[in-house]
């Protein structure tokens, strides 16, 4: 995308330049030729094959089906507090632990304002809304610790509404999970 | 009435301009003239770019290094949110507005707009409204959430302070200068011009600001309404947004980007169509592509109302929604591209040439270009979740806006500046201050792509230095301290052409459009006499026309009976249709204005109990504007030069007013369809409905309010057709009066009748619609009244018919809405129940 991008600007800005500089080089094109070649025949086909693209990337990227980890974080001015589902007994904290390698649904709340949930290395965004249930699904490879923000400007904290998930590998994952349950 | 004598050009000068012209001193206030209030719009505008801007700078000051002290949060929240209200309301959009009334007119050979007092209302009331919100910031009472105020950050019990009203209340001043501007400009253009300019010999820029009033007019309802309703809530805690309380958050998201994308190309397209005006000036070729252009901006005017889902990607709308609104986004990139190539194509196939206004172009050229590509990235869901909300996106929306409407803007100055002063550039500053423009501008923001892509998120006041951010932030800094530079040395550089340009004859650019015909700095009436236009209006030779305009030789070329006359024509074919007299200067719109201004400080301050006698003294007001208008007698066809006549418009069935009555309708028709779309929305999609409360509507009285509207509706629409026809209107109108008090008190009552609209967002919906509905009837019932004072008075025969078909058309509406609300209520009733 970035490649075609720089190209597309290039062709443009290299066409003005020829306008200026070499100008007997355009002057046999058409009226009609400008139009139709660069309004429709060079932008239709790139855009579909990108909103294409796109769509089928897109649908790879829904939360479909089951998965065996889900989480729910609930937003609040201004800090997260993540719980478990399937693990009602374990205290809510404000770190989100996941399983490496494994793909986990995040079911994002809001208790007050809007707020977004991004963990930049992880995913995409997803808002949190008061009265809404949004779920984003996020895997992360390798485990490690990965910052997470609130990315909808949420008020006077905003920029100190940062968090941590902690991916472990699955061992330990399940060995914290079954320890804190009751 | 016979044809006055021919005079000399400076006779002919003298005496119009003892009619048009606004007296010095404290008569300045009077003004409705639109070469000096265009010019003030855009000096006011452009102290409002130079507000934002040093906003912007306060901005790059805290972020330039990390854990920074500068600002403390509270302080930079109200400034990044006072930064993107300044440039969006109180520069982009009264610029374009200042630029149009300036310009419009000279462009289409007409000596004013349709409506000057309504350009001097709205004037003062984007500068009262502008003061507010200038004044809330130097009492550091500014708004403080974003320049979109999603709700329910800035609802009550997040928001306690004012900071939120004055966003809602200032702004809403300032969009009833954007309302009135539209409807003007539309219908300017469309009756205002030149015989012989039918639609197709229109200057380019002429279609350009057509399209995008018609987007002004159908844009800002919804942003209207969503601010009437959050200040509803926030006032009278009517839970419009409230989650808990049947209202939805998202409902203010979909209003506001309802407005707000059709408001980037309400932006975008006056200034695309200077480059269309500037490009072939010096491309020294007629524009290619015009049937063609004209496709992509029509085209792109219905698109632009089809993205606005696209700023919302991230709140959890099913993926093929998203995919839709994905895809029409991409497909602005089409008409997009059809300009552009455009423009190259008129480049390279004429005999291009050099100056300061070309230097702005191909820097439009490079920044906009770059722009458009990380639109269509962003328009793409996948890239969207990772970019949206971070620097990414700060970065295109300033190469779009910058690119779009900034760099095109500076040409626009230093193409037309020379009209506006009567003198030429001075060039030594002009050069440089292009460079440090442009290198300033790439170096500030560019580096925010990379700022965003590494994860930082906007609207943040610090970040921690070891998030790799520091240097990307500290040279986006210096980038934007040099852009300032550059602006400041344009401000000098516009100085130095006031004071020590050099004068020109007419036409120094060899353009070929009609507002090079005038003379330069233009007389108040712009032209002494009106051309005949016989080709396409973007190919004429304006110097020699001027001095045959300036002679007399057109139409109108003489001042007849102290009145300011123009000429209106067929809408499409340019034929001559009738005389246009525009009233004169008045402190009517300023008293207007200051009553307006005083409605809504009564409302920014709580002061509820007053807030209804300003309002009033509004309407009374505003019923004095027709009061110098119109005749107590018919008079026939009058001689308008070149051997024609044509009647007078009071006499014209199609004359502006009705024109203007039935686009504001439409304007008026948005705003109430928005209401009914979000009853609807709220309904479908909203949290808590299935334990919402009863209403306890009151159907008996409710229909027989709407009954009442009907027959109010109906007996106006008897009375136009009873006059038009040679009978007495006067008893029909009566009848409209006693119906529409009528309607008025039920559905009123109705409406206050009702369960506690406090409750649930079910309950406030149908108060709302009581309440527009009982107001509309109000409305048509003085309407009415206000022509049966006028028909006593003389003012209304069968020729002269203006009045009852404005009260006709104003009552079929009420009524109609009446009926709409009525059936929504029904909706809303048994569905909310059952759900």
């Amino acid at each position: 995308m970035l490649a075609g991008a720089a190209v597309l600007t290039a062709l443009v800005l290299a066409l003005l330049t020829m306008a200026y500089l070499r100008p007997h080089r355009l002057a046999g094109v058409t009226a009609g030729q400008w139009i139709v070649g660069g309004g429709l025949i060079l932008p239709i086909p790139i855009l579909m094959l990108l909103t294409g693209t796109a769509l089928v990337l897109g649908e790879q990227l829904l939360p479909r089906g089951e998965v065996a980890y889900r989480a729910e974080a609930r937003a609040e001015q201004w800090a997260w507090r993540f719980s478990y589902p399937d693990v009602p007994g374990l205290p809510v904290s404000e770190t989100l632990h996941i399983p490496a390698g494994e793909p986990v649904d995040i079911a994002v709340t809001s208790a007050d304002v809007i707020h977004a949930f991004w963990v930049p290395r992880l995913g995409g965004k997803i808002d949190a809304i008061p009265g809404h249930r949004n779920v984003i699904r996020l895997q992360a490879d390798e485990p490690g610790i990965y910052r997470g923000i609130c990315a909808e400007f949420c008020g006077p904290g905003h920029e100190t509404m940062q968090f941590r998930v902690e991916a472990h590998d699955l061992e330990t994952f399940k060995s914290m999970m079954a320890g804190a349950a009751p | 009435m016979t044809e006055p004598a021919v005079v000399s050009p400076v006779r002919l000068h003298k005496e119009l301009d003892a009619i048009w012209r606004t007296p010095p001193g404290w008569g300045r206030l009077s003004s409705v003239n639109h070469t000096v209030l265009g010019k003030r719009f855009m000096v006011l505008a452009l102290t409002f770019f130079a507000i934002g801007g040093l906003l912007s700078m306060l901005i790059r000051a805290q972020l330039a290094t990390p854990e920074s002290g500068f600002l403390e949060p509270a302080l930079y929240n109200q400034i990044f949110t006072m930064h993107g209200v300044v440039m969006m309301f109180l520069f982009a959009i009264p610029m374009f507005e200042g630029f149009a009334i300036y310009m419009l007119p000279k462009m289409l050979g007409a000596r004013d707009m349709a409506f000057p007092r309504l350009t001097a209302y709205g004037f003062w009331c984007y500068l009262f409204g502008g003061m507010i919100l200038i004044a809330a910031l130097l009492f550091g009472a500014a708004p403080n959430g974003g320049w979109f105020m999603y709700t329910p950050l800035s609802s009550r019990p997040y928001s306690p302070g004012i900071n939120a009203d004055v966003w809602l209340l200032g702004i809403t001043f300032v969009e009833i200068s954007a309302v009135t501007a539209a409807i003007e400009i539309l219908v300017s253009i469309l009756k205002l011009r030149a015989p012989g300019m039918s639609l197709t010999r229109m200057p380019i820029i002429a279609w350009y600001m057509l399209v995008t009033s018609g987007m002004m007019v159908l844009g800002f309802p919804p942003l209207i309404l969503g601010s009437i309703l959050l200040e509803l809530e926030r006032a009278f805690n009517l839970p419009f947004f409230d989650p808990t309380r049947g209202g939805d958050p998202l409902l203010w998201q979909h209003l506001f980007w309802l407005f707000g994308h059709p408001e980037v190309y309400i932006i975008f397209l006056p200034a695309a169509g200077a480059l269309s005006t500037i490009i072939p000036v010096f491309a020294q070729r007629p524009i290619l592509g015009y049937r063609a252009i004209i496709a992509a901006i029509v085209a792109l005017g219905f698109l632009s109302f089809g993205l606005w889902v696209h700023h919302m990607f991230m709140v959890g709308i099913p993926h093929m929604a998203l995919a839709f609104f994905s895809a029409a986004s991409a497909l602005v990139a089409i008409p997009t591209a059809v300009q552009i190539f455009a423009w190259i194509g008129t480049l390279a196939s004429g005999r291009p040439r050099w100056d300061i206004p070309m230097l702005y172009v191909i820097g439009f050229f490079v920044v906009f270009v770059i722009g458009g590509m990380t639109g269509v990235m962003l328009a793409m869901v996948p890239f969207n979740t990772q970019a949206h909300d971070s620097y990414f996106v700060v970065a295109h929306l300033h190469y779009v806006l910058v690119g779009g409407f900034v760099f095109p803007m500076l040409a626009a100055l230093y193409h037309w500046l020379p009209h506006i002063t009567g003198r030429q550039s001075v060039y030594r500053l002009s050069v440089p201050a292009f460079w440090l423009i442009f290198i300033g501008f790439n170096m500030t923001f560019f580096l925010m792509h990379l700022t965003g892509l590494m994860g930082m998120p906007r609207r943040i006041s610090s970040y921690p230095s070891n998030w790799g951010w520091d240097w990307l932030n500290l040279l986006s800094s210096v980038g934007g301290f040099v852009l300032t530079i550059g602006f400041a040395m344009v401000l000098a550089d516009i100085l130095m052409q006031l004071r020590f340009g050099e004068r020109f004859g007419r036409d120094p650019w060899k353009a070929q459009t009609l507002e090079w015909a005038t003379a330069t700095p233009p007389p108040s009436y712009a032209f002494a006499s009106i051309p005949h236009i016989e080709s396409r209006a973007d190919q004429i030779d304006p110097a020699a026309l001027g001095s045959r305009l300036a002679g007399g030789e057109g139409y109108l070329g003489f001042a007849r009976a102290n009145r300011q006359e123009t000429l209106a024509v067929d809408m499409v074919t340019g034929a001559v249709e009738h005389v246009v007299v525009l009233p004169r200067r008045t402190l009517l719109p300023l008293w207007t204005a200051l009553a307006t201004g005083a409605f809504f400080l009564c409302l920014l301050f709580r002061l509820y109990a007053l807030a209804p006698l300003a309002l009033l003294g509004t309407l009374g007001l505003f019923l004095l504007w027709p009061g110098s208008l119109g005749e107590t007698a018919d008079q026939g066809p009058l001689p308008i030069g070149r051997g024609q006549s044509a009647p007078l418009d009071a006499e014209a069935s199609n004359n502006v007013t009705v024109l203007a009555s039935r686009t504001a309708l439409v304007t008026n028709a948005t705003l109430y369809s928005s209401l009914l779309f979000g009853g609807l929305f709220l309904l479908v999609v909203a949290p808590n409905w299935s334990s919402a409360p009863e209403t306890a509507v009151s159907w008996a009285m409710l229909l027989a309010g709407v009954g009442a509207a009907a027959v109010g509706g109906v007996a106006a629409l008897v009375g136009d057709r009873n006059n038009s026809g040679g009978r007495a209107p006067g008893p029909a109108l009566w009848m409209t009066v006693a119906a529409q008090i009528a309607a008025m008190v039920l559905l009123g009552a109705t409406a206050f009748l009702l369960a506690d609209p406090t409750q649930h967002a079910r309950i406030a919906i149908v108060f709302a619609v009581l309440a527009y509905c009982a107001l509309h009837a109000g409305i048509g019932a003085v309407l009415s009244g206000a022509t049966l004072f006028r028909l006593a008075r003389g003012h209304v025969s069968q020729n002269r018919g203006t009045a009852p078909r404005i009260v006709a058309l104003w009552n079929g509406f009420a009524a109609a809405t009446a009926v709409a609300g009525a059936a929504l209520i029904a909706v809303l009733d048994t569905a909310g129940a059952v759900a």
